[in-house]
């Protein structure tokens, strides 16, 4: 009896307030778009049968038509790939440094990339509008140093979004990096040193592969999250800027066409799946391996 | 029956393999090897043996270049190795935790350093194969590090690091691991591989028993210093330090002051009414402390006071360990000492010669036990 | 041995400035006299000033607040729970499912939760406000603590609950006397994630809010899309602040436990 109050309160808790939401954002972008409140057609109130017959694949259509959409989503894929490629080759030295540190050194180095995770995520974005504005730090600093002559346009273009994504993922491609490559047994590299490798070789074919996982983890902890990220493109970049985040909340609040959001929320959904079970799987094998 | 015994140290015409020249190694204030000086010769299984943090294990990762000596220099075949990296050496090691590359099969493990040579395709499988066999690992080479025993595990380990034939192994607790069982097994093993493929050996151990089993000198470590280099027997029997002598084994320990009494001859004062009398080739000095170190099974047990035995005392049972194959028995003499005797179980009795708080009698001849300085 | 090859020492100073600079030239200009955020013009807190009398940051900071404290506390209760299923559960049905509606939240964008909890509160005709923000950010949390704890339960030697029966507790006693004094880490630093994640949120808080409820990080929002100013920087001086002081303390403290813990140890190896 206990165990049974105990599975079902945060089951039934998730099924209510995740799954069952996931239901109706399906529901509506299926519906038509109407003016009342809430504004799309047929709602329950109208009856079963009359809600399953008008139900339609309408704005999936609509969303293959206006290229609007099919744009927003390549430069969303094509940005948070270019970002997580870019916080891997920032976070993988910074991993590798921190697992090689004295041993006293490792808990304060953690807690310093932590700690920016703890930070608000809005001010961290915030703090770089300042610094890549036209007149903004670092404008006067390449100036001053001479290294050009005219201020550079970075904010509001997707230079800036590639570096607040960067800036803000990084620890989430850190952490499990650096926990790979801490587990590491030293003489893993010691034997292959012994068996005739140079150090270069070592890393390359002991210390990569052995991190494989950790890698993958952090590849799709960044990448999953920049796919939809809202935030950053909206208050780093420009208006040129397509990310389907920002075209779903723009088209939920400014647009209230609450059917073609939710087609757009669908599909978003539908992409993130297959990152997500390969993430899931990894965690798994992962996890298998510890064991 | 004219057999030749192994034993290239005690000829001055062998050039050694492995010379340590004064070596000293500090990490910061401690010093890890303190100014050694010690030849291995080829074809030798050589141990270091030593509790931890003795240096045993600093020695071998010296040989191995992972670490470099403060001072003095090591050789190897009459050639300064001071400079040379790890992975320029002409030796191998095998690892106290195997340091197998779980993300290779074993196959890949074993080709591993075969691969960093300039060694053809076919090369490399023949030798792989040819390790497996001498492994018996044969049908394991697709399995992955996880997927086998810790035996096999211990098995990889050896055939990745013999595959590059190296002049010198060097073994880092090789059957730590291992259960006891497996161990013996494996200590043969070992022997045996170490004869065919006439590579030497070099291994570090904190199990004596393991060391007296496969090598050919022992070299008994302590606080960076070698405290004695003799083969197993002589280790065993001849310690030169009652360090030696209570590191390896059991023995009795008795102190007292030494007094000449005839040729290499000399009566200790232990405190019992009778002095014991031993024979020492190392001479003492009149009054001189020393410590006699007697075996337990060279203290022979009985009810009575044998009537031709040289050294006897009585005193009365106190404990019994029971080994199977032997009984010690811990008897405490009149004065308080405890001293312990062991006698072989040669027959499959029921009922024990003596017993808790019997009177006995123990006995030893003078050659039994050793005299050393204090 | 263990010394840092200068690669390594270049990319942590490279990397822990890239983190730590934009925050430091934020809370260094928010102490700037002008109100041009760019150009020093001497030190002033004035900024700190203005920002206690707008009622308004007053007003977001304790809804925020509120809203923090209850879907933390929620969470850490739900999460706990939802762990000790995951890894003492066993097998149920559904147990799939299960562990999928905790993991998906994690990586799930918050457009994506923000507008389905958006339409179901809708549709069930729920008034939006305080309340819903609290469920919102307490489903998402929730999946965090229990990753949380799940991870610290996992190493938990289980033998030490068997005891506690073996000695007569009960099933809820061996949980309340043994296992949750031994979690408790996990569900300290569980309830202080939620309660960070809440406090941080935007997104999914604007989905789910309506007119009467205002979050902090919804007033920030809608000041800094006009641009950088001073007093959103004293804002952010003091949020990164608190949330500096809290972070190291705790750390100084966990450090402070290990070393004791260590120091002990050694003292009861030398009596025995």
């Amino acid at each position: 009896m206990r165990r049974f109050v105990l599975i079902a309160v945060p089951y039934l808790w998730l099924l209510a307030l995740f799954l069952v939401p996931f239901a109706i954002v399906f529901k509506i972008s299926l519906s038509d778009i109407a003016l009342a409140i809430p504004p799309y057609t047929p709602t329950l109130k109208d009856g079963l049968g009359a809600l399953l017959a008008g139900l339609d694949f309408e704005n999936f259509v609509f969303l293959t038509q206006d290229d609007l959409y099919w744009k927003a989503y390549v430069s969303s894929l094509q940005i948070a790939f270019i970002s997580t490629l870019v916080t891997l080759l920032v976070g993988y030295p910074m991993a590798y440094a921190m697992a090689r540190a004295p041993e006293e050194w490792r808990a304060t180095l953690m807690m310093l990339v932590i700690l920016p995770f703890w930070t608000s995520f809005l001010i961290r974005v915030y703090a770089w509008v300042g610094i890549l504005s036209t007149e903004g730090f670092l404008n006067q600093l390449l100036l001053w140093l001479g290294v050009i002559n005219e201020p550079l346009t970075i904010l509001n273009t997707n230079w800036a979004v590639y570096i607040g994504i960067v800036y803000t993922y990084l620890p989430f491609m850190i952490l499990p990096i650096y926990a790979a490559i801490e587990r590491l047994d030293e003489s893993l590299i010691e034997a292959a040193e012994d068996l005739g490798c140079s150090r270069l070789q070592a890393f390359w074919l002991v210390t990569i592969p052995l991190s494989r996982n950790g890698i993958v983890a952090g590849c799709f902890l960044v990448f999953i999250p920049a796919l939809g990220e809202f935030v950053i493109p909206s208050l780093l970049g420009g208006s040129g800027t397509l990310m389907i985040g920002k075209v779903l909340f723009e088209e939920f609040f400014s647009n209230r066409d609450w059917p073609v959001a939710s087609a757009v929320a669908v599909i978003l959904l539908l992409i993130l799946i297959i990152p997500i079970i390969l993430f899931q799987r990894n965690e798994q094998r992962q996890q298998e391996a510890e064991q | 029956m004219a057999q030749t015994v192994f034993a290239p140290w005690d000829d001055p015409q062998q050039k050694p393999l492995i010379q340590f020249v004064n070596v000293t190694k500090r990490f910061g204030d401690f010093v890890a090897i303190d100014n050694l000086t010690q030849d291995i010769y080829e074809k030798e299984f050589f141990a270091l043996l030593g509790p931890s943090g003795c240096g045993k294990t600093t020695m071998m990762r010296m040989l191995a270049g992972f670490e470099a000596p403060t001072e003095g220099s090591i050789l190897l075949s009459g050639k300064d190795i001071a400079g040379v990296p790890p992975n320029k050496r002409a030796v191998n090691m095998m690892f106290q935790s195997y340091a197998l590359f779980p993300h290779l099969s074993v196959w890949d493990n074993i080709a591993f350093g075969l691969r960093r040579s300039a060694m053809g395709k076919d090369e490399i499988a023949a030798r792989v194969e040819e390790m497996l066999t001498l492994t018996r690992l044969g049908k394991f080479g697709r399995r992955k590090p996880h997927q086998i025993s810790g035996g096999q595990r211990q098995r990889v380990a050896l055939a990745r690091s013999l595959a590059k034939a190296p002049k010198l192994l060097l073994l880092d607790e090789p059957l730590g691991a291992l259960d006891k069982k497996l161990r013996q097994d494996t200590q043969f093993e070992l022997m045996d591989i170490q004869e065919t493929t006439g590579t030497t050996f070099v291994i570090v151990t904190h199990d004596q028993e393991e060391a007296m089993t496969v090598a050919s000198r022992v070299a008994v470590m302590d606080e960076g210093r070698i405290i004695q280099v003799a083969t197993p027997e002589k280790i065993y029997e001849a310690p030169n330090s009652v360090y030696v002598a209570d590191f390896i084994g059991d023995v009795n320990i008795l102190e007292g002051t030494a007094k000449a009494n005839g040729d290499e001859s000399y009566a200790v004062d232990w405190g019992n009414s009778v002095p014991a009398i031993a024979a020492s080739q190392r001479p003492f000095s009149d009054g001189q402390k020393a410590h006699l170190a007697i075996r337990p099974e060279k203290i022979a047990i009985s009810a009575e006071r044998p009537a031709d035995a040289v050294n006897a005392v009585q005193g009365k049972v106190l404990d019994i360990a029971y080994l199977g194959n032997l009984s010690t028995y811990h008897v405490e003499l009149p004065t308080g000492q405890v001293i312990k005797a062991q006698s072989a179980n040669t027959r499959r009795v029921s009922r024990r010669a003596y017993t808790w708080e019997d009177p006995v009698w123990l006995s030893w001849s003078a050659t039994a036990g050793v005299l050393l300085e204090a | 041995m263990n010394r840092l090859s200068p690669f390594n020492v270049v990319s942590l100073t490279f990397g822990f400035a890239f983190l730590y600079l934009p925050m430091l030239i934020l809370v260094i200009f928010s102490f700037n006299e002008s109100k041009l955020v760019t150009v020093w013009a001497g030190f002033s807190t004035q900024w700190y000033g203005t920002l206690f009398q707008n009622e308004a940051f007053l007003d977001a900071a304790w809804v925020t607040l509120k809203v923090a404290v209850m879907s933390s506390t929620l969470a850490t209760v739900l999460g706990t729970m939802a762990a000790y299923v995951l890894v003492r559960g066993g097998r149920f049905m559904g147990r799939t499912l299960f562990s999928g509606m905790i993991y998906a939240p994690l990586v799930m964008p918050e457009v994506i939760t923000g507008l389905s909890l958006l339409l179901l509160f809708i549709g069930i005709g729920m008034d939006r406000g305080v309340m819903t923000i609290v469920l919102a950010h307490t489903t998402f949390s929730m999946c965090f603590v229990s990753v949380v704890v799940s991870s610290r339960l996992s190493t938990f030697d289980r033998s030490l609950e068997e005891a506690a029966l073996d000695l007569g507790a009960s099933q809820f006693d061996a949980f309340r006397l043994v296992t949750l004094p031994i979690i408790a880490p996990a569900v300290i630093s569980g309830w202080l994630l939620a309660f960070t994640l809440s406090l941080d949120d935007l997104v999914i808080a604007s989905f789910t809010t309506g007119p009467a409820a205002t979050t902090l990080p919804m007033k920030i929002w809608s000041s800094v899309r006009l641009g950088v100013s001073p007093e959103i920087n004293a804002l952010s001086s003091i949020l990164i602040g608190i949330v500096s002081v809290g972070v190291i303390t705790a750390s100084l403290l966990s450090k402070r436990h290990a070393v004791r813990v260590r120091r002990e140890e050694q003292a009861a190896q030398r009596v025995t």
